[in-house]
């Protein structure tokens, strides 16, 4: 392992990572809700009229963060998708049918789990993080190495 | 009135964790990767952004354990559940693994789509398959709270 100082950015991190907290925090607050995005998403698949709304109103805000941010800010996202079609599918198709096995993804679970101490997320965290070290692995050293 | 004073105060959370996500580089799946190549280049900056999130989520959440409602009226949805389950563990595994194809979690996702990525859209296209896929087949337990 060498760390890759170029790209290791701590203080834009650790400030963005307030930022998450904060929306997490005022979230639950605010809404008595876990600020999870799968299950946000997840519930919108088969609507109820009562919370389809809301649902719909905080997957617009994340859709609106980037334009947002260049309006007000200059901010610019980067964004740097090297992943072919197939692979891009593949992951969405995982992604969406192990966030809804596992019942939470990194927000759920990394973010607002750990928060709140919950034992399940950390054992989800801990496993969500060896399996993508484990393909990124395979990936990058043993298939593309 | 109360009812629109919540929708737009789930916006305003959305595009918060948004500019959350876009600050802190997360947003960028090469980002994401940097940081799951534990054996090659490494990137440690997801570590700071958790450290980041938690500290601040850890004192949300302990003013929100000393109150019985929302703000906004109603109940705290918040899960009590302590077991650890199979499907639990084998969800998030499967969850690692599509994370680690292509450097996307659901929230990322979204905000990458927002920046105009098609790439991103066929990823949310395909997360919400897999979704419908487990929800189908597997749990049909929706409309239970998640965690």
């Amino acid at each position: 392992m060498e760390i890759d100082w170029l790209s290791f950015a701590p203080i834009p991190s650790l400030l963005g990572g307030m930022i998450l907290g904060l929306a997490a925090a005022c979230y639950v607050f605010l809404h008595g809700r876990i600020l999870g995005i799968s299950g946000i998403i997840s519930g919108l698949l088969h609507p109820k009229l009562t919370d389809s709304a809301w649902r719909l109103s905080l997957v617009l805000g994340l859709i609106s963060a980037p334009f947002l941010a260049a309006l007000f800010f200059g901010i610019i996202p980067i964004v740097e998708i090297d992943s072919g079609w197939l692979a891009i599918v593949i992951a969405g198709l995982l992604v969406g049918f192990g966030t809804q096995y596992g019942s939470g993804c990194t927000s759920g679970h990394g973010i607002c789990g750990l928060s709140r101490l919950s034992p399940r997320s950390l054992v989800a965290t801990l496993a969500f993080m060896a399996a993508g070290f484990v393909v990124v692995f395979v990936i990058r050293h043993l298939i593309g190495g | 009135m109360k009812k629109h004073v919540g929708l737009f105060s789930q916006y305003f959370i959305g595009i918060l964790f948004g500019w959350g996500l876009i600050i802190s580089g997360m947003s960028n799946p090469q980002k994401i990767l940097g940081f799951l190549d534990l054996f090659g280049s490494w990137d440690p900056s997801l570590i700071f952004v958790m450290l980041g999130a938690v500290l601040v989520g850890l004192a949300g959440f302990y003013v929100v354990s000393k109150r019985t409602q929302a703000f906004f009226g109603g109940a705290l949805h918040i899960p009590a559940r302590r077991d650890i389950t199979k499907p639990l563990i084998i969800g998030s595994l499967i969850f690692g693994a599509g994370w680690g194809i292509a450097g996307f979690c659901p929230g990322p996702a979204l905000v990458a789509l927002g920046a105009g990525h098609l790439k991103a859209l066929v990823f949310v296209a395909a997360m919400l398959a897999g979704m419908e896929i487990c929800e189908r087949f597997f749990t049909g337990h929706r409309g239970k709270p998640s965690l």
